[in-house]
């Protein structure tokens, strides 16, 4: 078994583990039980919750029983005080969410669909949400907004976007990274890329109108305007294949650190609650206006790499839709929302600045990395 | 009066950023030819700073492109 360089365990507890996916050989996608449609395979625990957590639900069909070491993991995990807004960033914490939240996407291996909606669980996902919510307002201050038009709003969106001084990690793909780090860039975006579009999604049901017509319109775009080939999630899976490595979905959530895994359970929070739909509105015209330039500086740095325009068709892309989709978000989508529900415009503010600084924290962690000549991974991605 | 069932083709000038259209028309090149059109609707660019003409790329946001003020008869939305 080749050895890993996993980074100390956070939790007091470490529990023993399972061999990492990110190091088991798997074979190509289409023969391959984890396809582009398949369920995303079960982590490798990352301390007692994640551990008790992925015990019960793949010991059975739901069961309240199986839930008592879950109930026992989270009593213990620091959530309740006034430390729970750091402990539920934690790896372990942050892992058991997604897994939570992936009941509602294309679930897990191994567990029965009929875990999504049991009410014991869905009560045990709210005592982690609830202090993930307030580590999030902890973290994201309410940005200030004098308009409350569709044009105004819009207006102080770009202006959000534009102030946004987070690290620029394009700009390091386009100029300096290896061929190893470009890998991980993928590798550490695939868990979301490879549903990009589906947390926004949600929102839909949610809005009427022209807010709605416009999510849609954009929406429509991200899956490919009808044509599989064409989804983003799919020209994802398309650069994954460039660089070398498997485009299964969830393949590699084990080499994927808490604090990108923050990101991604981030969107599920936004986008799951009715409550927050004004957040999930901003963050998704948040990132459609930090993407079209970065998307440019991307394509440059895999082109410098060598790669062909099959693999660059994923950020080619992006330059030229994200420059319609910021446009229709910032005014049609999260502007009129605003104007319309005037309750929900300081939501959408917010939800723009959360998706600004959850993102820069994920930027300024690999660049951190990258920069001592560290892996941005939690387990450095096997082979060449 | 138009029909409100057949499609309509609209142009909205975004505020400092390109013109967004919609609807089933047809972009030209100079020598008359259509330009693809990859998706239902588009951005024109017209700061004249993009890389991917006759597209916008987001670039109108670092050159410091203003549209000045728009027209005050509401012809523009
Ligand atoms: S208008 Fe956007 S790049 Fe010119």
């Amino acid at each position: 078994m080749t050895t890993t360089s996993l980074p100390a365990n956070p939790v007091p507890h470490p529990v023993p583990q399972p061999a990492p996916h990110a190091l088991r050989p798997k074979t190509s996608a289409s023969d391959a039980p984890h396809g582009p449609t398949g369920r995303m395979p079960a982590p490798a625990p990352r301390g007692p919750v994640s551990e008790a957590l992925l015990g019960a639900l793949r010991a059975g069909g739901p069961d309240d029983a199986l839930l008592a070491p879950v109930t026992g993991a989270l009593a213990q995990a620091g959530l309740e005080g006034p430390e729970a807004v750091e402990a539920v960033l934690s790896e372990d914490v942050q892992l058991a969410l997604l897994v939570m939240y992936e009941l509602h996407y294309r679930g897990v291996d191994g567990v029965d669909d009929a875990w999504e909606w049991h009410p014991g669980l869905l009560a045990l996902r709210a005592r982690v949400e609830r202090p993930f919510e307030a580590s999030l307002r902890a973290r994201v201050p309410q940005p200030a907004c004098e308009a409350t038009d569709a044009a105004g709003v819009a207006e102080r969106l770009f202006a959000l976007a534009a102030q946004d001084d987070g690290p620029s990690l394009s700009r390091y793909v386009a100029k300096k990274a290896d061929a190893e780090q470009a890998r991980e860039l993928l590798a550490l975006k695939s868990v979301y890329q490879l549903k990009e579009a589906d947390p926004h999604t949600w929102a839909i049901p949610r809005l009427s109108g022209a807010p709605k017509a416009a999510l849609v319109e954009i929406q429509a775009d991200e899956y490919g305007g009808g044509q599989a080939g064409r989804m983003h999630a799919e020209l994802f899976a398309r650069a994954m294949r460039g660089v070398g490595l498997e485009d299964c979905y969830g393949r590699y959530v084990d080499a994927v650190p808490a604090v990108s895994l923050v990101a991604v359970n981030t969107m599920s929070l936004l986008g799951l609650h009715r409550r927050l739909r004004g957040a999930i509105v901003g963050h998704l015209a948040a990132f459609e206006m930090t993407s079209s330039i970065p998307s440019r500086l991307y394509g440059n740095g895999f082109r410098r790499l060598g790669h062909d325009e099959g693999t660059t068709w994923y950020f080619d892309e992006h330059v030229e839709a994200d420059a319609v989709h910021e446009q229709i978000a910032g005014r049609d989508l999260a502007g009129r929302l605003a104007e319309e529900e005037p309750g929900l415009r300081d939501d959408v503010l917010w939800g723009a600045a959360v998706c600004l600084a959850v993102e820069g924290d994920v930027a300024a962690w690999v660049l951190e990395r990258w920069q001592r000549g560290a892996s941005a991974l939690r387990v450095p991605l096997a082979g060449a | 009066m138009t029909d409100e069932r057949t499609p309509q083709v609209t142009v909205t000038a975004c505020p400092d950023g390109p013109l967004l259209v919609r609807g089933p028309a047809t972009i030209l090149d100079a020598d008359g030819r259509p330009v693809p059109r990859r998706r239902a609707t588009v951005a024109l660019c017209r700061c004249g700073g993009t890389a991917v003409p006759p597209w916008c790329d987001g670039t109108h946001k670092v050159n410091g492109y203003r549209s000045g003020p728009e027209p005050q008869d509401g012809s523009l939305s």
